[in-house]
């Protein structure tokens, strides 16, 4: 958003609400807990995801004119912050510091259907494919630098929008419905296919008033960027798979040799 | 796909790891160190964009689900070596040779070369896509020929 004097910009806003973020989950975390303590890994991920939105707000604000540091601001928000905030396991660590009423009351808003549509793959990856399209090649890019409550929307949007993807295709937060290992291969390959296609239309199409240089670095840090995120959630997605199969045939192997070791 | 010997898994492992490198290689040598290819040439119509981004994404998910379901036939002692590496030939060779013909010939997504007589470079490409079919039908054959047999080498084991 544009430096508007007197009120507090949208950098200011950001960072306070991070810092606060960092703040609650680290006091979640440390508290002593009868299940045992939190793993470090996973407070460090909470740290570094919100550390990833904040640079990626900033460099997304200062950078009007620049459409790689544009494009690498929304990958680091869009993609890498999600990740790492998901891997944080922020519901699962709610529902354990929550008292029993409001925990209760987490677990029926995460079975309701609006969440349960919201974090199926394909809801989640047309918002988050749908949305891209829309800013990149439907000609939001260009208003939303005039029109400070559309840039604070279209960030939002790919912030929320990004973090339900990677929750539906990878989350490691209880899912009471988590689709079909098969449903969510697909839809990930769908979705990493738009956006290197996405990429390379931009480079030759650029938004308007974006010059050729600029969109042609642009959109190969969308496209290089991106792959790099995609495949972090591949990973994650495929060892979710290896670690279900090899559990599945522990107790197979174990049912059907009961005497043995 | 993971049934008790594991041979379509074995198969698909090599297959899907094929087409990954084939993928990497065509990306890593000819487009960004080579820079014969161009990351896009401007000139492709929709479908082909279309084409490379699917086979793009392919690319990366077929890696790493191959080396995943390698691990898996690892862990549970059902790994065909034989049967792996004629996959992985199988799926080398028909991604190489989609990517000569259809992306590159029919789509017209980018060509081998620039500003050089084409025929010879295609040639070269689409034939040693053939000859890493031929092989992995070699390897893949002869993995099933074994397989009917019972055990493997059977004429170092009666030796023995």
């Amino acid at each position: 958003m544009h430096n508007h004097g007197g009120g507090i910009s949208l950098v200011e806003v950001s960072s306070f609400g991070l810092l606060a973020a960092i703040a609650c989950y680290v006091f979640a975390a440390l508290r002593r807990s009868p299940r045992g303590r939190w793993p470090t890994h996973r407070i460090l991920l909470w740290i570094a995801g919100c550390l990833v939105t904040a640079l990626s707000v900033q460099a997304a604000t200062a950078n009007h004119d620049d459409f790689a540091g544009h494009a690498l601001a929304h990958v680091g928000l869009g993609m890498l912050a999600p990740v790492l905030l998901m891997l944080s396991a922020p519901v699962r660590l709610a529902l354990r510091s929550l008292s029993a009423v409001p925990a209760r009351r987490l677990a029926r808003l995460l079975r309701s259907r609006p969440v349960r549509f919201l974090t199926h793959p394909i809801p989640a990856a047309v918002l988050n494919l749908g949305g891209l399209w829309l800013v990149y090649s439907g000609g939001l890019y260009a208003s939303m630098h005039t029109n400070g409550l559309l840039f604070v929307v279209v960030h939002t949007h790919i912030f929320v929008s990004g973090y339900l993807f990677s929750v539906s295709i990878a989350g490691v937060d209880p899912n009471p419905h988590r689709a079909p290992f098969a449903t969510r291969a697909i839809v990930l390959s769908v979705v990493m296919a738009g956006h290197s296609i996405l990429s390379k239309y931009l480079y030759a199409n650029p938004p308007a008033d974006v010059p050729a240089a600029s969109a042609e670095a642009g959109s190969m840090v969308m496209y290089y960027g991106g792959d790099a995120a995609s495949v972090v959630l591949v990973v994650l997605l495929c060892a979710a798979w290896y670690r279900d199969v090899g559990r599945r045939r522990g107790r197979s192997a174990a049912s059907r040799q009961p005497s043995t070791v | 796909m993971s049934g008790p010997t594991g041979s379509g898994q074995n198969l698909w492992s090599g297959v899907l790891l094929g087409v990954g490198v084939v993928a990497f290689v065509d990306e890593a040598v000819f487009h960004q160190i080579l820079h014969w290819h161009h990351f896009y040439d401007r000139s492709t119509p929709a479908a082909g964009l279309v084409s490379d981004g699917i086979f793009h994404a392919f690319g990366w998910f077929a890696t790493v689900a191959a080396l995943f379901l390698f691990a898996d036939l690892r862990r549970s002692g059902r790994l065909h070596w034989s049967r792996w590496s004629g996959g992985i030939l199988l799926g080398a060779g028909f991604f190489q040779l989609y990517d000569g013909t259809v992306q590159h010939k029919l789509f017209g997504l980018h060509q081998i070369r620039y500003g050089v007589d084409l025929l010879g470079y295609d040639l070269t490409w689409n034939i040693v896509a053939l000859l890493l079919i031929a092989a992995g039908a070699v390897l893949l054959l002869r993995a099933r020929r074994v397989a009917a047999g019972g055990r493997p080498l059977p004429s170092v084991a009666s030796r023995a």
